[in-house]
């Protein structure tokens, strides 16, 4: 009896002893890695402790933010009922849906299409200026972007509306017509974007063996033999990656695109608000924070639940190509 | 061989021929807008409102730079603003993404695949814009000061994962290990053998990061009031709906604010901002676009 209990006193002395030897071998790491664990403490596993207050009626108190979240009334779903009795609810996330499904079909067979062009240019010196020119939109902001639609599309000094009017035709109230919006934020989203997916596949293309070609070439086969059995089956990796990354990320629209290319013009808001709109402008707005916060983590839910779910498939399917 | 491998190939005249006019004019596409921006910002404020924005302007006038220059006094406060922001932002964000991702890539760290996952995590699942807000605002307390711009968008999951990779490929383990004979610590190790020979990859990340608290507007827009933190970006994002903020500055020359609205080249005022805050990405892209596409490559392998 006496004995096992030495026996166990040894045991976690032992144990003791050997986390701080642990502790003290891996120091260096640890300082190193502090800081980083301060700021995703603060600023990521914070907030998401924060989530409560989807389940609650959060009511500013007196005595703090800390003390306010304590106080406020538990009221289970009802935050989330509220969301989805509202015709909001369908509206973002048909528009956040519908957007980002189109941006990723349309982005992805454009850049593959692109890249295997600009790679089968013989002027090369040209070629790296035509990327060079297609990746700057991807290097400026949504501010910046929106002020260039601006000059295109501002109602009395816009240039569509001077080439319109000298062509005889009627202007266009572009920032007050819903119609044409899905086809402008599409456009506008490729614009930014292309250059940037279509140098990253152009850089996998170049990475493909060249020995490839060159036995294909032998056996005779013509171009487009060769972009179908050589260039895409070696893009697809990549592809499916980039998708999965894609896919998982479906239900988080592109805030700058949403708010600022559109300048927040309230007619358009049918076919411009999207799910992170909706959430900033409950919080900034109209300060329904219990609803905004349920609409967010409803998002980061769904959002979750699709990137586990897309990489469980791709693992199942093809195992080498599963992110994680 | 060279010929050879041309002949291997290449596709026919005509099909050369339409790609290279279908990429001119999709380049084309994608740099006209600065280029009306520009063109705009040099037009005499009168021809500007009249005739609209025009690549080919009929009058040209630099007053809109001119007035900037000289009573300014918010544009080139935010232009301060952001340069500051990205200095430093850059500085912390680089070193704190560094250490971290350095101990990662190292073997003999005992809960590196813990620290991992606590980094990966943010990447799948977050508590969303309000909870962040309310951290940031009420417990962190950073609300309208310089940090605000600074702290949120410091650290990224993607560059942590990104940069360890780096380190695992390009720093060659024996060298580290002969470091480690000598005697030197893991910091020394850190600072003086690898950190020099992973510069290149560092530096791309240092652009990366670069770029983004430059264009950096969302944390803005939630967390500044005062016009004394507010960055080019967001200072564009306000003149659009309000002009007072650049006229307040003008009724502090002496002229009465409402001289400083007839005079002031209001419209030309916008678009000159926006070429100031896009010029210089504009000029120094070309040469540094070489290591974002090393970047990108290297973020295509699997964490």
């Amino acid at each position: 009896m006496n004995a096992v209990g030495v026996n166990e006193k040894n045991k976690t002395t032992l144990k003791r002893t050997k986390n701080r030897l642990n502790i003290k071998k891996n120091m260096a790491f640890l300082l190193m890695v502090l800081p980083g664990v301060l700021w995703l403490f603060l600023f990521k596993y914070l907030p998401m402790l924060g989530i409560v207050i989807a389940f609650k009626d959060f009511r500013y108190s007196r005595g703090g933010f800390i003390k306010s979240l304590f106080k406020s009334e538990w009221i289970g779903f009802d935050n989330f009922k509220f969301l989805f009795s509202s015709n909001d609810a369908y509206i973002i996330v048909r528009n956040t849906l519908g957007y980002n499904a189109i941006f990723i079909i349309i982005g992805t067979v454009f850049s593959v299409a692109f890249a295997i062009m600009l790679n089968e240019m013989t002027r090369k010196k040209l070629s790296k200026f035509y990327q060079t020119s297609m990746f700057f939109p991807y290097f400026l902001s949504w501010v910046i972007v929106s002020y260039f639609v601006y000059t295109f599309l501002s109602l009395d000094k816009g240039i569509i509306n001077n080439i319109l009017l000298a062509l005889g035709l009627e202007k266009v109230s572009w920032y007050a017509e819903p119609k044409h919006w899905p086809g402008i934020l599409i456009f506008v989203n490729n614009w930014k974007n292309l250059g940037y997916s279509t140098v990253f596949y152009l850089a996998a293309i170049c990475g493909i063996d060249k020995a490839y070609y060159e036995s294909a070439m032998i056996d005779g086969a013509t171009k487009w033999e060769q972009i179908k059995y050589i260039t895409i089956p070696h893009l697809k990796p990549l592809i499916i990656t980039l998708t999965i990354l894609a896919i998982g990320r479906i239900f988080n629209a592109d805030f700058g695109l949403f708010y600022n290319v559109p300048k927040e013009s309230g007619p358009l808001f049918p076919v411009t608000n999207v799910i992170d709109t909706y959430v900033y402008r409950g919080l900034m707005k109209s300060g329904d924070i219990g609803m905004s916060t349920a609409t967010g983590l409803f998002q980061s839910f769904v959002g979750f639940v699709l990137i586990m779910a897309t990489n469980a498939v791709v693992k199942r399917v093809d195992k080498d190509n599963a992110i994680f | 061989m060279t010929k050879k491998n041309k002949d291997f190939h290449s596709i026919s005249k005509g099909a050369d021929i339409a790609i290279t006019i279908f990429f001119a004019l999709f380049s084309l596409i994608c740099i006209i807008p600065f280029i009306t921006v520009i063109m705009s910002s040099i037009t005499d404020e009168m021809v500007l409102r009249t005739n609209g924005y025009s690549l080919f302007p009929e009058k040209i006038s630099f007053s809109a730079y001119i007035y900037i220059f000289k009573s300014g006094k918010q544009i080139l406060q935010s232009f301060g603003v952001t340069v500051f922001v990205t200095v430093v932002g850059t500085v912390i964000s680089v070193t704190m993404t560094a250490f971290y991702a350095y101990a990662l890539s190292r073997p003999n760290f005992k809960w590196k695949n813990f620290f991992n996952y606590l980094a990966f995590f943010t990447m799948l699942f977050g508590g969303g814009l309000v909870p962040t807000y309310l951290v940031v605002t009420k417990v962190i307390g950073i609300r309208d000061t310089i940090w605000a711009l600074i702290l949120p968008i410091a650290l990224n999951a993607f560059y942590i994962i990104v940069m360890r990779t780096f380190f695992k490929t390009s720093v060659p383990e024996s060298i580290i290990e002969a470091a480690e004979i000598d005697g030197a610590g893991e910091f020394k190790t850190f600072l003086s053998i690898v950190l020099p020979i992973s510069l290149p990859s560092i530096a791309t990340i240092a652009l990366f990061t670069t770029l983004g608290y430059w264009n950096e507007w969302f944390s803005a827009l939630l967390y500044i009031d005062s016009s004394e933190y507010m960055p080019l970006q967001y200072l564009l994002m306000k003149i659009e709906s309000q002009l007072e903020f650049l006229l307040k500055n003008a009724s502090q020359m002496g002229a009465s604010s409402g001289d400083a609205s007839k005079n002031m080249p209001s419209e030309t005022i916008r678009m000159a901002i926006v070429v100031i805050s896009t010029l210089p990405i504009a000029c120094a892209y070309p040469f540094f676009q070489k290591y974002f596409i090393a970047g990108l490559t290297v973020g295509a392998v699997k964490g």
